[in-house]
């Protein structure tokens, strides 16, 4: 029976029903149990939005508060995936990772193969990301295209209640780590979901909108931009085919390339700025493989290369909107050469 | 049509949550003759695209609206009429029926019935009943499908009795314990859903592998089964699309499933991508992989049907319909030949293996008529 739920109630059924299952999935992050001193679920905040809240309660000692030091504790989670726990750390942001980057980039995404596929290291690591919540250049990146650079790691972004709970359910089984993006933007966003377990597979881009004009190519909050985007141009009759990639290790390049054969004429959307991207990685695999099929340049609609700016007139400036994206839409659109 | 009768050609309600449709694309022009239960036009709503019928014998006078517009169930989508009414009445009669009209709102369209669980033998079961009174119809779905199989036939079939619809053990919303996967296993579960819900008797109509658990019943309790139709029915013959079941039971992406379904329909535009998604979310629950692999495993073993039927309805007292597509890839058409004397039998042209959506309107006559003893042999 599927409910309205929003990702972040999504994100929290699925821990519970991961931890309800499998005695071995544990949850380690700051204030993911109490906060602010006092113990436990007299004061459960559930980490710094709420996510987890609820949990201590029917899990105990399997909800691990931890120093903000994230070195250690994702070191700690990384240790235990490989000596046969599940554990869910929460980076509270995406960009807090430099000071614990060995642990997943040089430890965690190498066991496997250094060690002749005999090691596993089942831990997810979910983690916040984006722009547009005021909180400044620190707190606000979307540094995914660094995590899908490195070989042995997942990189999953849900832009859905139905896909968040699916995919980080598949997270949690899964035995390689796992990076799970979760954009501040997107907690409240509202959609159905069944009340039983599923898992969506990795790697299964999902064709949010079908068109034959235009394809826009796009990933996490932006994909809902595009969408609004796509809409706007219906009405101008250009129909555009919106994929959300949902995952970026592994691509889905078939759908990709699939939607790019189709129309011929390609956006790439990408909250992130420019240089070696998603959005960048995207174009060249249509450059590569779909060269004959484009019947004009693919354009790339992302944020310019600087920080994120704290000025919120700067902030809204910084990340691409509908507007951007449709107007980059109708220039491909109408190219001729 | 005769005179100057004159019908409007209207957006239909395929399932309960349809509130309106999208206009895809005229398949007839204006001025046309158009039977019966031709298709006029295609129409998509969120869950399906399908083609609209022609209410009437006559001519295709008017199309009232234009492609990619979205238009409310019940809404006018054309006039049929004679050749020789006025174009004046015409008129008259669209701006009349577009006046008169009034949308039904979400509100109401999500008071209708809604499904329903049972628990049976330890299954939880969901069902949808739709009319009432009359004797009473259950309808079971194929492998891998559900009670939304039935989108374009269960209302039709309930102006004139309770039908029910289930979703059986590991399939839809039922719970996927399927035990040993049988047909007599789900058969029994049937008996136990028509126990629950205190139906002494019904007229069972069963799609594929639901028309081998409908004949099963049938066998093992005739008195509880006043009809039985089947519907390109499992265990009528040895031939089974080799692949088909372990490539629906094991396919988790798009790719993997996209292939099996378009077996499924002689026309595969039928397939949209919302029909794939719908497929793919059921075979993501936990445990539907295990439940459709425990079912396989007794339908077909070494490339053949392991189920037969063909013997055991000789001996069921009761009327047998059976209907199949011509076209059906999944199990041949030939299984409608050489039945027992005294079934009625219909083979219908350019459908597949799934009649009861591609020929809607058809299935629902004939259904209709056998459910209440008009049809002969």
């Amino acid at each position: 029976m599927a409910r309205t739920l929003t990702i972040l109630q999504a994100i929290n059924e699925a821990l519970d029903q991961e931890m309800a299952r499998d005695s071995s999935v544990i949850v380690m992050g700051e204030d993911v149990v109490g906060g602010s001193g006092a113990e436990g679920e007299m004061d459960a905040w559930g980490g710094p939005l709420g996510v987890t809240k609820g949990l201590y309660g029917k899990y105990g000692d399997r909800m691990l508060d931890t120093p903000i030091t994230e070195s250690a504790f994702i070191g700690a989670a990384v240790g235990a995936a490989a000596s046969g726990l599940r554990p869910v750390a929460e980076l509270m942001f995406s960009d807090f990772v430099g000071v614990c980057f060995d642990q997943i980039y040089n430890q965690a995404a190498k066991f496997r193969y250094m060690f002749g596929g005999r090691a596993e290291t089942p831990v997810v690591v979910r983690t916040m990301y984006g722009a547009g919540l005021r909180a400044a250049a620190q707190h606000s990146q979307s540094p995914y295209s660094i995590f899908t650079h490195v070989p042995g790691l997942k990189c999953v972004m849900p832009v859905t209640p139905y896909d968040a709970k699916g995919l980080l359910i598949q997270a949690i089984r899964d035995n390689d780590p796992v990076i799970f993006f979760e954009h501040k933007g997107l907690y409240e966003t509202e959609g159905e979901v069944p009340e039983q377990s599923y898992s969506i597979p990795f790697g299964e881009a999902n064709v949010v909108r079908e068109g034959n004009d235009v394809s826009i190519i796009s990933l996490g909050l932006m994909v809902h931009r595009s969408l609004e985007a796509a809409e706007t141009l219906a009405g101008e009759g250009i129909q555009c085919e919106v994929v959300d990639l949902r995952t970026t290790s592994p691509l889905d390049e078939d759908t990709v390339l699939e939607s790019a054969e189709n129309t011929g004429r390609v956006v790439v959307v990408d909250e992130a700025p420019p240089r070696c991207s998603i959005a960048t990685d995207i174009s060249a695999l249509i450059a590569q493989h779909a060269f004959d099929a484009l019947e004009a340049p693919i354009s790339l609609v992302t944020a310019p290369h600087t920080p994120v700016p704290f000025a919120g007139v700067l902030e809204d400036q910084y990340m691409p909107d509908a507007t951007r994206i449709a107007a980059a839409v109708r220039s491909v659109a109408g190219y001729a050469p | 049509m005769s005179g100057s009768d004159m019908r409007a050609l209207v957006m239909p309600k395929w399932g309960l949550t349809m509130t309106q449709g999208v206009v895809v694309k005229w398949l007839v022009d204006e001025g046309a003759d158009v039977e019966q239960g031709a298709e006029l036009l295609d129409v998509e709503t969120e869950k399906i695209l399908s083609a609209v019928e022609s209410p009437a014998n006559g001519v295709l006078r008017r199309r009232a609206v234009a492609e990619g517009s979205t238009i409310p169930v019940g809404g006018l989508l054309g006039v049929i009429a004679d050749a020789d009414v006025a174009d004046e009445a015409i008129d008259g009669f669209a701006a009349t029926f577009e006046a008169e009209f009034t949308p039904e709102t979400e509100a109401v369209a999500g008071e209708g019935p809604s499904p329903q669980h049972v628990d049976v033998n330890g299954h939880s079961l969901r069902y949808l009943k739709l009319g009432e009174g009359g004797e009473p119809a259950v309808l079971v779905h194929g492998f891998g499908g559900d009670l939304n199989n039935w989108l374009f036939n269960h209302e039709a079939l309930s102006a004139v009795r309770a039908v029910y619809a289930l979703d059986l053990p590991g399939h839809g919303e039922s719970s996927k314990n399927v035990g040993d996967g049988t047909v007599g296993l789900l058969a029994q579960v049937v008996a136990g859903f028509m126990d629950a819900l205190e139906l002494p008797s019904a007229h069972l109509a069963g799609h594929s592998l639901g028309g081998a658990i409908a004949a099963e019943l049938a066998d093992k309790a005739p008195d509880r089964v006043r009809s039985l139709s089947l519907i390109a029915s499992v265990g009528l013959g040895r031939e089974f699309r080799p692949g088909f079941l372990d490539g629906f039971a094991t396919a988790r992406r798009r790719r993997q499933i996209k292939p099996v379904l378009d077996a499924l329909f002689a026309d595969p535009a039928l397939v949209t991508r919302r029909l794939v998604n719908e497929v793919l979310q059921y075979k993501r629950l936990d445990g539907v992989e295990e439940a459709l692999a425990g079912i396989a495993g007794n339908l077909v073993a070494d490339g053949e049907q392991s189920v037969c039927i063909r013997e055991r309805l000789a001996t069921y007292p009761g009327r047998v319909l059976v209907i199949w597509g011509a076209d059906d890839q999944v199990v041949p058409a030939s299984h409608a030949s050489g039945l027992p004397d005294g079934m009625h039998v219909e083979v219908i042209d350019a459908v597949g293996h799934m009649p009861m959506m591609e020929a809607s309107a058809r299935v629902n006559q004939v259904l209709a008529a056998h459910f209440e003893g008009r049809l002969t042999a």
